[in-house]
Protein backbone atom coordinates (compact mmCIF):
# COMPACT_ATOMS: atom_id res chain seq x y z
CA UNK A 1 0.00 0.00 0.00
CA UNK A 2 1.76 3.53 -1.19
CA UNK A 3 2.04 6.38 0.40
CA UNK A 4 -0.26 8.36 -1.28
CA UNK A 5 -3.21 6.95 0.44
CA UNK A 6 -1.89 9.06 3.44
CA UNK A 7 -4.79 11.82 3.79
CA UNK A 8 -3.32 15.34 4.06
CA UNK A 9 -5.78 16.53 5.94
CA UNK A 10 -6.08 17.93 9.79
CA UNK A 11 -7.35 14.58 10.77
CA UNK A 12 -4.03 13.45 10.75
CA UNK A 13 -3.87 14.26 14.44
CA UNK A 14 -6.35 11.50 15.25
CA UNK A 15 -4.10 8.74 14.57
CA UNK A 16 -2.75 8.96 17.86
CA UNK A 17 -6.46 7.97 19.55
CA UNK A 18 -6.47 4.63 20.82
CA UNK A 19 -8.74 2.15 18.69
CA UNK A 20 -11.12 1.30 21.48
CA UNK A 21 -13.23 4.64 21.11
CA UNK A 22 -15.08 5.33 18.39
CA UNK A 23 -13.27 6.52 15.21
CA UNK A 24 -13.94 8.96 12.06
CA UNK A 25 -14.08 7.24 8.65
CA UNK A 26 -10.98 9.64 7.50
CA UNK A 27 -8.87 8.87 10.74
CA UNK A 28 -10.08 5.04 10.23
CA UNK A 29 -8.41 5.03 6.64
CA UNK A 30 -5.48 7.12 8.09
CA UNK A 31 -4.72 4.17 9.74
CA UNK A 32 -5.45 1.96 7.24
CA UNK A 33 -2.97 4.07 4.93
CA UNK A 34 -0.11 4.88 7.10
CA UNK A 35 0.65 0.78 8.12
CA UNK A 36 2.25 -1.37 5.84
CA UNK A 37 -0.05 -4.24 7.94
CA UNK A 38 -3.04 -2.32 6.81
CA UNK A 39 -5.17 -5.31 6.52
CA UNK A 40 -4.08 -7.56 8.95
CA UNK A 41 -4.97 -3.61 10.95
CA UNK A 42 -8.04 -3.72 9.66
CA UNK A 43 -8.95 -6.90 9.99
CA UNK A 44 -7.91 -6.57 14.11
CA UNK A 45 -9.58 -3.61 14.92
CA UNK A 46 -12.32 -4.82 13.30
CA UNK A 47 -13.44 -7.85 14.83
CA UNK A 48 -15.56 -6.55 17.54
CA UNK A 49 -18.11 -4.88 16.37
CA UNK A 50 -18.91 -2.90 19.46
CA UNK A 51 -15.44 -1.80 20.07
CA UNK A 52 -15.41 0.27 17.67
CA UNK A 53 -18.84 2.19 18.29
CA UNK A 54 -20.15 4.21 20.88
CA UNK A 55 -22.91 1.92 22.79
CA UNK A 56 -25.15 4.69 22.93
CA UNK A 57 -25.22 5.50 19.17
CA UNK A 58 -28.07 4.17 17.12
CA UNK A 59 -27.70 1.79 13.83
CA UNK A 60 -28.94 4.18 11.55
CA UNK A 61 -29.91 2.12 8.26
CA UNK A 62 -28.78 5.12 5.62
CA UNK A 63 -29.92 6.45 2.81
CA UNK A 64 -32.24 5.81 -0.40
CA UNK A 65 -33.00 1.99 -1.86
CA UNK A 66 -30.49 0.81 0.41
CA UNK A 67 -31.32 2.50 3.52
CA UNK A 68 -35.23 1.18 2.76
CA UNK A 69 -33.96 -2.47 2.69
CA UNK A 70 -31.67 -2.19 5.79
CA UNK A 71 -34.99 -1.01 7.61
CA UNK A 72 -36.86 -3.92 6.19
CA UNK A 73 -34.05 -6.09 6.95
CA UNK A 74 -33.60 -4.51 11.05
CA UNK A 75 -37.51 -5.48 11.25
CA UNK A 76 -37.59 -9.06 9.76
CA UNK A 77 -34.41 -10.19 11.68
CA UNK A 78 -36.29 -8.34 14.94
CA UNK A 79 -39.22 -10.71 14.12
CA UNK A 80 -36.96 -13.90 13.35
CA UNK A 81 -35.44 -13.46 16.55
CA UNK A 82 -38.91 -13.07 17.79
CA UNK A 83 -40.19 -16.20 16.80
CA UNK A 84 -36.89 -18.31 17.18
CA UNK A 85 -37.50 -17.84 20.86
CA UNK A 86 -40.98 -18.40 20.44
CA UNK A 87 -39.81 -21.93 18.86
CA UNK A 88 -37.85 -22.24 22.19
CA UNK A 89 -40.67 -21.18 24.61
CA UNK A 90 -42.83 -23.11 27.10
CA UNK A 91 -45.66 -22.14 25.51
CA UNK A 92 -45.25 -23.22 22.33
CA UNK A 93 -42.95 -26.46 23.35
CA UNK A 94 -46.21 -27.55 25.62
CA UNK A 95 -47.82 -27.62 23.00
CA UNK A 96 -49.63 -30.65 21.25
CA UNK A 97 -47.66 -32.06 18.53
CA UNK A 98 -50.70 -31.79 15.78
CA UNK A 99 -51.88 -28.63 17.67
CA UNK A 100 -52.68 -25.91 14.51
CA UNK A 101 -50.87 -22.98 16.47
CA UNK A 102 -47.63 -25.13 16.51
CA UNK A 103 -47.82 -25.44 12.58
CA UNK A 104 -48.93 -21.86 12.11
CA UNK A 105 -45.88 -20.62 14.73
CA UNK A 106 -43.42 -23.13 12.93
CA UNK A 107 -44.24 -21.79 9.74
CA UNK A 108 -44.24 -17.81 10.70
CA UNK A 109 -40.61 -18.40 12.04
CA UNK A 110 -39.62 -19.70 8.74
CA UNK A 111 -40.84 -17.17 6.66
CA UNK A 112 -39.12 -14.62 8.79
CA UNK A 113 -35.88 -15.91 8.97
CA UNK A 114 -36.23 -16.40 5.24
CA UNK A 115 -37.06 -12.85 4.56
CA UNK A 116 -34.08 -12.01 7.04
CA UNK A 117 -31.73 -14.22 5.25
CA UNK A 118 -32.74 -12.84 2.17
CA UNK A 119 -32.61 -9.54 3.05
CA UNK A 120 -29.05 -9.73 4.32
CA UNK A 121 -27.87 -11.75 1.06
CA UNK A 122 -29.22 -9.05 -1.30
CA UNK A 123 -27.50 -6.31 0.94
CA UNK A 124 -24.21 -7.62 1.06
CA UNK A 125 -21.53 -5.58 2.02
CA UNK A 126 -24.50 -2.93 2.92
CA UNK A 127 -26.45 -4.67 5.20
CA UNK A 128 -26.32 -3.30 8.38
CA UNK A 129 -25.04 -5.50 11.44
CA UNK A 130 -26.58 -8.47 13.13
CA UNK A 131 -29.11 -7.17 15.74
CA UNK A 132 -29.25 -8.41 19.28
CA UNK A 133 -32.69 -8.09 20.44
CA UNK A 134 -34.44 -7.44 24.14
CA UNK A 135 -37.04 -9.66 24.43
CA UNK A 136 -37.65 -9.37 28.48
CA UNK A 137 -40.91 -7.73 27.83
CA UNK A 138 -42.17 -11.29 26.70
CA UNK A 139 -42.98 -14.25 28.55
CA UNK A 140 -42.13 -16.86 26.20
CA UNK A 141 -44.17 -19.47 28.32
CA UNK A 142 -47.06 -17.71 28.22
CA UNK A 143 -49.80 -17.93 25.37
CA UNK A 144 -51.26 -14.85 25.76
CA UNK A 145 -48.00 -12.59 25.90
CA UNK A 146 -46.59 -14.51 22.72
CA UNK A 147 -49.85 -14.03 21.14
CA UNK A 148 -50.64 -10.32 21.71
CA UNK A 149 -46.14 -9.71 21.15
CA UNK A 150 -46.42 -11.55 17.82
CA UNK A 151 -49.82 -9.52 16.57
CA UNK A 152 -47.52 -6.33 17.82
CA UNK A 153 -44.64 -7.25 15.75
CA UNK A 154 -46.97 -8.64 12.63
CA UNK A 155 -49.26 -5.75 12.33
CA UNK A 156 -46.02 -3.24 12.71
CA UNK A 157 -44.18 -4.94 9.98
CA UNK A 158 -47.32 -4.03 7.55
CA UNK A 159 -47.40 -1.08 8.74
CA UNK A 160 -43.97 -0.23 8.46
CA UNK A 161 -43.83 -1.68 4.84
CA UNK A 162 -47.03 0.43 3.90
CA UNK A 163 -45.70 3.48 4.90
CA UNK A 164 -41.75 2.80 3.61
CA UNK A 165 -43.01 1.95 0.21
CA UNK A 166 -43.12 5.81 -0.90
CA UNK A 167 -39.17 6.25 -0.52
CA UNK A 168 -38.17 3.12 -2.72
CA UNK A 169 -36.88 4.56 -6.38
CA UNK A 170 -36.14 1.08 -7.48
CA UNK A 171 -39.42 -0.17 -8.69
CA UNK A 172 -38.02 -3.94 -8.19
CA UNK A 173 -37.51 -2.90 -5.00
CA UNK A 174 -41.19 -2.25 -4.05
CA UNK A 175 -42.19 -5.04 -5.81
CA UNK A 176 -40.20 -6.97 -3.69
CA UNK A 177 -41.48 -4.79 -0.80
CA UNK A 178 -44.85 -5.84 -2.10
CA UNK A 179 -44.39 -9.37 -2.20
CA UNK A 180 -42.94 -9.61 1.56
CA UNK A 181 -45.91 -7.26 3.16
CA UNK A 182 -48.70 -9.69 1.81
CA UNK A 183 -47.37 -12.13 3.51
CA UNK A 184 -46.88 -10.08 6.84
CA UNK A 185 -50.51 -9.34 6.43
CA UNK A 186 -51.74 -13.12 6.09
CA UNK A 187 -49.24 -13.65 9.24
CA UNK A 188 -50.93 -11.08 11.49
CA UNK A 189 -54.87 -11.86 10.41
CA UNK A 190 -53.71 -15.59 11.57
CA UNK A 191 -52.70 -14.45 15.00
CA UNK A 192 -55.46 -11.48 15.76
CA UNK A 193 -58.09 -14.49 14.65
CA UNK A 194 -56.02 -16.53 17.67
CA UNK A 195 -56.60 -14.05 20.16
CA UNK A 196 -59.70 -12.87 19.16
CA UNK A 197 -61.97 -14.40 16.40
CA UNK A 198 -62.86 -12.54 13.30
CA UNK A 199 -60.02 -9.86 14.27
CA UNK A 200 -58.27 -10.47 11.52
CA UNK A 201 -59.02 -6.73 10.04
CA UNK A 202 -60.44 -5.04 13.21
CA UNK A 203 -60.85 -1.41 13.09
CA UNK A 204 -57.80 -0.58 14.91
CA UNK A 205 -55.58 -1.86 11.92
CA UNK A 206 -58.16 -0.36 9.31
CA UNK A 207 -59.03 3.47 9.24
CA UNK A 208 -62.65 3.47 9.30
CA UNK A 209 -63.48 6.89 8.92
CA UNK A 210 -64.87 8.39 5.61
CA UNK A 211 -62.77 11.58 6.10
CA UNK A 212 -59.37 11.00 6.57
CA UNK A 213 -56.07 10.99 4.49
CA UNK A 214 -56.09 6.79 5.30
CA UNK A 215 -59.89 6.55 5.37
CA UNK A 216 -61.09 2.81 4.63
CA UNK A 217 -57.40 1.64 4.26
CA UNK A 218 -54.94 -0.07 6.82
CA UNK A 219 -53.06 2.41 8.84
CA UNK A 220 -49.21 2.74 7.79
CA UNK A 221 -46.51 3.72 9.77
CA UNK A 222 -43.51 6.07 8.83
CA UNK A 223 -39.98 4.79 9.67
CA UNK A 224 -39.40 6.84 12.81
CA UNK A 225 -42.46 5.88 14.47
CA UNK A 226 -42.05 2.16 13.50
CA UNK A 227 -38.77 2.63 15.08
CA UNK A 228 -39.50 3.98 18.60
CA UNK A 229 -41.55 0.66 18.99
CA UNK A 230 -38.90 -1.47 17.83
CA UNK A 231 -36.31 -0.09 19.59
CA UNK A 232 -37.89 -1.30 22.61
CA UNK A 233 -37.23 -4.94 21.70
CA UNK A 234 -33.59 -4.25 20.26
CA UNK A 235 -30.21 -4.01 22.87
CA UNK A 236 -28.66 -0.80 23.92
CA UNK A 237 -26.19 -0.51 20.69
CA UNK A 238 -28.69 -2.55 18.62
CA UNK A 239 -30.72 0.23 18.81
CA UNK A 240 -31.64 1.05 14.89
CA UNK A 241 -32.42 5.03 13.70
CA UNK A 242 -33.62 5.92 10.15
CA UNK A 243 -32.59 9.51 9.46
CA UNK A 244 -32.78 9.97 6.23
CA UNK A 245 -35.96 8.21 5.71
CA UNK A 246 -38.61 11.40 6.64
CA UNK B 1 -6.14 1.30 -8.25
CA UNK B 2 -6.49 0.57 -5.04
CA UNK B 3 -9.75 0.16 -3.29
CA UNK B 4 -9.05 2.31 -0.59
CA UNK B 5 -7.49 4.65 -2.83
CA UNK B 6 -10.69 5.03 -4.80
CA UNK B 7 -12.42 5.53 -1.30
CA UNK B 8 -10.16 8.77 -0.31
CA UNK B 9 -10.28 10.18 -3.62
CA UNK B 10 -14.29 9.77 -3.64
CA UNK B 11 -13.91 11.35 -0.06
CA UNK B 12 -11.93 14.27 -1.08
CA UNK B 13 -15.30 15.89 -3.62
CA UNK B 14 -17.63 14.06 -1.22
CA UNK B 15 -17.27 14.23 2.44
CA UNK B 16 -19.56 11.65 3.30
CA UNK B 17 -19.14 9.23 0.93
CA UNK B 18 -19.35 6.63 3.11
CA UNK B 19 -22.41 7.67 4.73
CA UNK B 20 -24.00 6.88 1.22
CA UNK B 21 -22.81 4.03 0.53
CA UNK B 22 -23.20 2.53 3.96
CA UNK B 23 -23.50 3.29 7.42
CA UNK B 24 -20.34 3.84 9.82
CA UNK B 25 -20.67 0.96 11.68
CA UNK B 26 -21.45 -1.25 9.15
CA UNK B 27 -18.83 -0.57 7.00
CA UNK B 28 -16.88 -1.98 9.99
CA UNK B 29 -18.90 -4.95 10.61
CA UNK B 30 -18.39 -5.82 7.00
CA UNK B 31 -14.71 -5.62 7.32
CA UNK B 32 -14.87 -9.14 9.41
CA UNK B 33 -15.05 -11.37 6.94
CA UNK B 34 -13.26 -11.70 3.32
CA UNK B 35 -16.60 -12.21 1.45
CA UNK B 36 -17.79 -8.69 2.66
CA UNK B 37 -14.52 -7.12 2.48
CA UNK B 38 -15.08 -8.00 -1.29
CA UNK B 39 -18.74 -6.60 -1.31
CA UNK B 40 -17.39 -3.28 0.29
CA UNK B 41 -14.99 -3.03 -2.57
CA UNK B 42 -17.05 -3.27 -5.43
CA UNK B 43 -18.78 0.31 -3.67
CA UNK B 44 -17.97 2.65 -6.35
CA UNK B 45 -20.01 0.46 -8.94
CA UNK B 46 -22.73 0.33 -6.28
CA UNK B 47 -22.57 4.10 -5.83
CA UNK B 48 -23.05 4.28 -9.67
CA UNK B 49 -26.02 2.26 -9.84
CA UNK B 50 -27.10 3.94 -6.70
CA UNK B 51 -27.04 7.45 -8.82
CA UNK B 52 -28.50 6.15 -12.03
CA UNK B 53 -31.41 4.68 -9.97
CA UNK B 54 -31.75 7.86 -8.61
CA UNK B 55 -32.30 10.12 -11.34
CA UNK B 56 -33.48 7.24 -13.95
CA UNK B 57 -36.76 8.55 -12.60
CA UNK B 58 -39.79 5.78 -12.30
CA UNK B 59 -42.29 3.18 -14.12
CA UNK B 60 -44.96 5.79 -13.29
CA UNK B 61 -48.15 4.70 -15.08
CA UNK B 62 -51.54 6.96 -15.28
CA UNK B 63 -52.94 6.91 -11.21
CA UNK B 64 -56.33 7.40 -13.04
CA UNK B 65 -56.42 4.05 -14.92
CA UNK B 66 -54.69 2.31 -11.91
CA UNK B 67 -57.39 3.22 -9.82
CA UNK B 68 -59.75 1.78 -12.15
CA UNK B 69 -58.26 -1.22 -12.54
CA UNK B 70 -58.46 -1.68 -9.08
CA UNK B 71 -61.93 -0.21 -8.89
CA UNK B 72 -63.38 -2.88 -11.08
CA UNK B 73 -61.82 -5.85 -9.05
CA UNK B 74 -63.46 -4.58 -6.25
CA UNK B 75 -66.79 -3.81 -7.83
CA UNK B 76 -66.67 -7.35 -8.22
CA UNK B 77 -65.93 -8.73 -5.29
CA UNK B 78 -68.06 -6.38 -3.93
CA UNK B 79 -70.90 -7.24 -5.98
CA UNK B 80 -69.95 -11.19 -5.10
CA UNK B 81 -69.83 -10.81 -1.45
CA UNK B 82 -73.61 -9.10 -1.59
CA UNK B 83 -74.88 -12.06 -3.83
CA UNK B 84 -73.28 -14.39 -0.85
CA UNK B 85 -74.79 -12.61 1.94
CA UNK B 86 -78.23 -12.70 0.61
CA UNK B 87 -77.50 -16.18 -0.67
CA UNK B 88 -80.18 -19.05 1.16
CA UNK B 89 -76.36 -21.01 1.69
CA UNK B 90 -75.25 -18.28 3.52
CA UNK B 91 -78.03 -18.71 6.43
CA UNK B 92 -76.11 -22.27 6.55
CA UNK B 93 -72.68 -21.23 7.81
CA UNK B 94 -71.66 -20.96 11.56
CA UNK B 95 -72.07 -17.50 12.87
CA UNK B 96 -68.40 -16.83 13.23
CA UNK B 97 -67.99 -17.15 9.48
CA UNK B 98 -71.05 -14.94 8.96
CA UNK B 99 -68.95 -11.73 10.63
CA UNK B 100 -66.23 -12.58 8.99
CA UNK B 101 -68.06 -12.48 5.65
CA UNK B 102 -70.01 -9.57 6.19
CA UNK B 103 -66.87 -7.89 7.83
CA UNK B 104 -65.04 -8.76 4.42
CA UNK B 105 -67.84 -6.88 2.62
CA UNK B 106 -68.26 -4.04 4.20
CA UNK B 107 -64.30 -3.43 3.57
CA UNK B 108 -64.92 -4.27 -0.08
CA UNK B 109 -67.80 -1.76 -0.64
CA UNK B 110 -65.54 0.77 1.57
CA UNK B 111 -62.97 0.24 -1.33
CA UNK B 112 -65.30 0.68 -3.52
CA UNK B 113 -65.95 3.94 -2.47
CA UNK B 114 -63.02 5.42 -1.23
CA UNK B 115 -61.84 4.04 -5.10
CA UNK B 116 -64.48 6.11 -6.54
CA UNK B 117 -63.33 9.44 -4.34
CA UNK B 118 -59.88 9.19 -5.35
CA UNK B 119 -60.74 8.38 -9.42
CA UNK B 120 -62.83 11.80 -8.65
CA UNK B 121 -60.31 13.36 -7.06
CA UNK B 122 -57.72 13.24 -9.39
CA UNK B 123 -59.54 14.41 -12.84
CA UNK B 124 -60.46 10.92 -13.59
CA UNK B 125 -64.09 9.29 -14.02
CA UNK B 126 -64.63 6.25 -12.67
CA UNK B 127 -65.42 3.14 -14.65
CA UNK B 128 -69.31 1.71 -14.55
CA UNK B 129 -69.91 -0.92 -12.11
CA UNK B 130 -69.14 -4.43 -13.01
CA UNK B 131 -71.14 -7.91 -11.29
CA UNK B 132 -70.09 -11.34 -10.43
CA UNK B 133 -71.67 -13.26 -13.38
CA UNK B 134 -75.16 -14.54 -11.84
CA UNK B 135 -75.25 -17.60 -13.98
CA UNK B 136 -71.61 -18.71 -12.36
CA UNK B 137 -72.98 -17.46 -8.80
CA UNK B 138 -75.76 -19.98 -8.84
CA UNK B 139 -73.45 -23.11 -9.45
CA UNK B 140 -72.28 -22.16 -5.75
CA UNK B 141 -74.63 -24.85 -4.29
CA UNK B 142 -72.97 -24.44 -0.87
CA UNK B 143 -71.60 -22.36 1.63
CA UNK B 144 -67.95 -24.12 0.99
CA UNK B 145 -67.90 -23.24 -2.91
CA UNK B 146 -68.81 -19.88 -2.25
CA UNK B 147 -66.18 -19.53 -0.23
CA UNK B 148 -63.62 -21.33 -2.70
CA UNK B 149 -64.36 -18.55 -5.16
CA UNK B 150 -63.66 -16.03 -2.39
CA UNK B 151 -60.49 -17.33 -1.64
CA UNK B 152 -59.89 -17.20 -5.89
CA UNK B 153 -60.97 -13.11 -5.58
CA UNK B 154 -59.26 -12.31 -2.69
CA UNK B 155 -55.58 -14.24 -3.67
CA UNK B 156 -56.21 -12.56 -7.03
CA UNK B 157 -56.81 -9.34 -5.65
CA UNK B 158 -53.66 -9.46 -3.84
CA UNK B 159 -51.57 -10.56 -6.98
CA UNK B 160 -53.41 -7.76 -8.96
CA UNK B 161 -52.93 -4.51 -6.51
CA UNK B 162 -49.24 -5.95 -6.22
CA UNK B 163 -48.72 -5.92 -10.10
CA UNK B 164 -49.47 -2.44 -9.72
CA UNK B 165 -47.30 -0.93 -7.34
CA UNK B 166 -45.30 0.26 -9.54
CA UNK B 167 -47.46 2.20 -11.85
CA UNK B 168 -47.94 4.28 -8.80
CA UNK B 169 -44.19 5.05 -8.19
CA UNK B 170 -43.13 8.46 -7.47
CA UNK B 171 -46.52 9.95 -8.46
CA UNK B 172 -47.42 13.47 -6.17
CA UNK B 173 -49.46 13.27 -3.76
CA UNK B 174 -52.91 14.26 -4.07
CA UNK B 175 -55.46 16.30 -2.17
CA UNK B 176 -58.73 15.47 -2.15
CA UNK B 177 -61.80 17.61 -0.85
CA UNK B 178 -62.97 16.02 2.75
CA UNK B 179 -60.59 13.29 2.75
CA UNK B 180 -57.23 15.46 2.89
CA UNK B 181 -53.64 15.01 1.35
CA UNK B 182 -52.80 10.99 -0.05
CA UNK B 183 -49.64 9.19 -1.44
CA UNK B 184 -51.31 7.32 -4.11
CA UNK B 185 -48.93 4.69 -3.83
CA UNK B 186 -49.53 4.04 0.05
CA UNK B 187 -53.03 3.99 -0.57
CA UNK B 188 -52.69 1.21 -2.93
CA UNK B 189 -50.77 -0.85 -0.37
CA UNK B 190 -53.05 0.42 2.16
CA UNK B 191 -55.80 -1.73 0.31
CA UNK B 192 -53.43 -4.37 -0.70
CA UNK B 193 -52.41 -5.24 2.82
CA UNK B 194 -56.30 -5.22 3.73
CA UNK B 195 -57.27 -7.65 0.80
CA UNK B 196 -54.03 -9.99 1.88
CA UNK B 197 -55.66 -10.17 5.59
CA UNK B 198 -59.06 -10.98 3.45
CA UNK B 199 -57.35 -13.93 1.77
CA UNK B 200 -55.95 -15.05 5.02
CA UNK B 201 -59.14 -14.90 6.66
CA UNK B 202 -61.18 -17.01 3.82
CA UNK B 203 -58.19 -19.39 3.69
CA UNK B 204 -58.71 -20.49 7.32
CA UNK B 205 -61.95 -20.77 7.10
CA UNK B 206 -61.33 -22.89 4.51
CA UNK B 207 -59.06 -25.19 6.57
CA UNK B 208 -55.81 -23.98 4.61
CA UNK B 209 -53.20 -22.49 5.63
CA UNK B 210 -53.41 -17.91 5.68
CA UNK B 211 -50.02 -18.31 2.87
CA UNK B 212 -49.79 -19.95 0.14
CA UNK B 213 -47.41 -23.44 0.35
CA UNK B 214 -48.35 -25.11 -2.89
CA UNK B 215 -50.32 -27.55 -0.43
CA UNK B 216 -53.56 -26.25 -1.04
CA UNK B 217 -57.06 -27.96 -2.58
CA UNK B 218 -56.66 -24.98 -4.79
CA UNK B 219 -53.05 -24.30 -5.76
CA UNK B 220 -53.55 -25.93 -9.27
CA UNK B 221 -55.72 -23.17 -10.21
CA UNK B 222 -54.47 -20.51 -12.85
CA UNK B 223 -55.16 -17.87 -10.24
CA UNK B 224 -51.73 -19.51 -8.80
CA UNK B 225 -49.93 -19.65 -12.23
CA UNK B 226 -49.05 -17.02 -14.89
CA UNK B 227 -45.86 -15.74 -15.85
CA UNK B 228 -44.48 -15.82 -12.49
CA UNK B 229 -46.38 -18.42 -10.63
CA UNK B 230 -46.77 -18.72 -6.41
CA UNK B 231 -44.38 -21.36 -6.76
CA UNK B 232 -41.72 -19.12 -7.36
CA UNK B 233 -38.70 -19.98 -5.25
CA UNK B 234 -36.46 -17.50 -6.71
CA UNK B 235 -36.30 -13.51 -5.74
CA UNK B 236 -34.17 -11.10 -6.99
CA UNK B 237 -31.93 -13.53 -8.26
CA UNK B 238 -31.47 -15.26 -5.19
CA UNK B 239 -32.67 -18.74 -4.96
CA UNK B 240 -34.47 -18.85 -1.34
CA UNK B 241 -34.04 -22.40 -0.84
CA UNK B 242 -29.94 -22.84 -1.31
CA UNK B 243 -28.53 -19.34 -1.62
CA UNK B 244 -29.06 -17.92 1.95
CA UNK B 245 -26.57 -20.12 3.77
CA UNK B 246 -29.62 -22.35 5.47
CA UNK B 247 -31.44 -24.85 3.31
CA UNK B 248 -35.07 -24.10 3.80
CA UNK B 249 -37.78 -26.02 1.52
CA UNK B 250 -39.39 -24.71 -1.44
CA UNK B 251 -42.57 -24.60 0.51
CA UNK B 252 -41.29 -22.30 3.20
CA UNK B 253 -39.60 -20.41 0.56
CA UNK B 254 -42.67 -20.24 -1.90
CA UNK B 255 -44.60 -19.06 0.79
CA UNK B 256 -42.87 -16.64 2.17
CA UNK B 257 -43.51 -14.33 -0.78
CA UNK B 258 -46.44 -13.70 -2.58
CA UNK B 259 -46.51 -13.30 -6.19
CA UNK B 260 -48.01 -10.84 -9.25
CA UNK B 261 -50.62 -11.08 -11.53
CA UNK B 262 -50.06 -8.75 -14.92
CA UNK B 263 -53.18 -6.62 -15.85
CA UNK B 264 -53.59 -9.27 -18.96
CA UNK B 265 -53.39 -12.04 -16.38
CA UNK B 266 -56.26 -10.68 -13.95
CA UNK B 267 -58.56 -10.42 -16.68
CA UNK B 268 -58.25 -13.22 -18.23
CA UNK B 269 -61.35 -15.85 -18.53
CA UNK B 270 -59.51 -18.06 -16.44
CA UNK B 271 -58.76 -15.71 -13.44
CA UNK B 272 -60.84 -12.67 -12.72
CA UNK B 273 -62.10 -11.35 -15.97
CA UNK B 274 -64.06 -14.76 -16.36
CA UNK B 275 -66.40 -13.95 -13.33
CA UNK B 276 -67.65 -10.44 -14.55
CA UNK B 277 -71.02 -10.43 -16.39
CA UNK B 278 -74.71 -10.24 -16.17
Amino acid sequence: MSDSLRPTSSDDNQGAQPLYVPIKRRSFFVYAGATAGATALLLAGCNDDDSNVDANTTVDVGAGDVGVLNYAYALEQLEAAFYAEVLKGGYFTGLAPAAAERQIFADIALHEQIHADFFKTALAGNAIKALTPNFSAINFGDRTSVLTSARAFEDLGVAAYNGAGRFITDPKFLVVAGKIVSVEARHAAIIRDLITPNSFVANDVVDFSTTSATARQERSKLPAEVLTTANTFLAEGSKVSAKSLV
Amino acid sequence: MNFFNIINKLSEVDPDVLGRLDTRRSVFSSLNTVSKRAALASAPAFLAAFFSKAYAGTSAGDPKEVFNYALTLEYLEADFYNKMIASAQFATASAVDQASIRQISKHETAHVNLLKTVISGIGGTPVAPVTFKAATFATLTTFAKQLEVAQLLEDTGVRAYKGRAGDLQGIADVTITGVGTINPLQAALQIHSVEARHAARIRTMRGQTSWINGDGDLDNQEHYKGAIPESTITQSGVNLTTGLGTTYTAKDAQASFDEILTVAEVLAPSRAGGLVGA
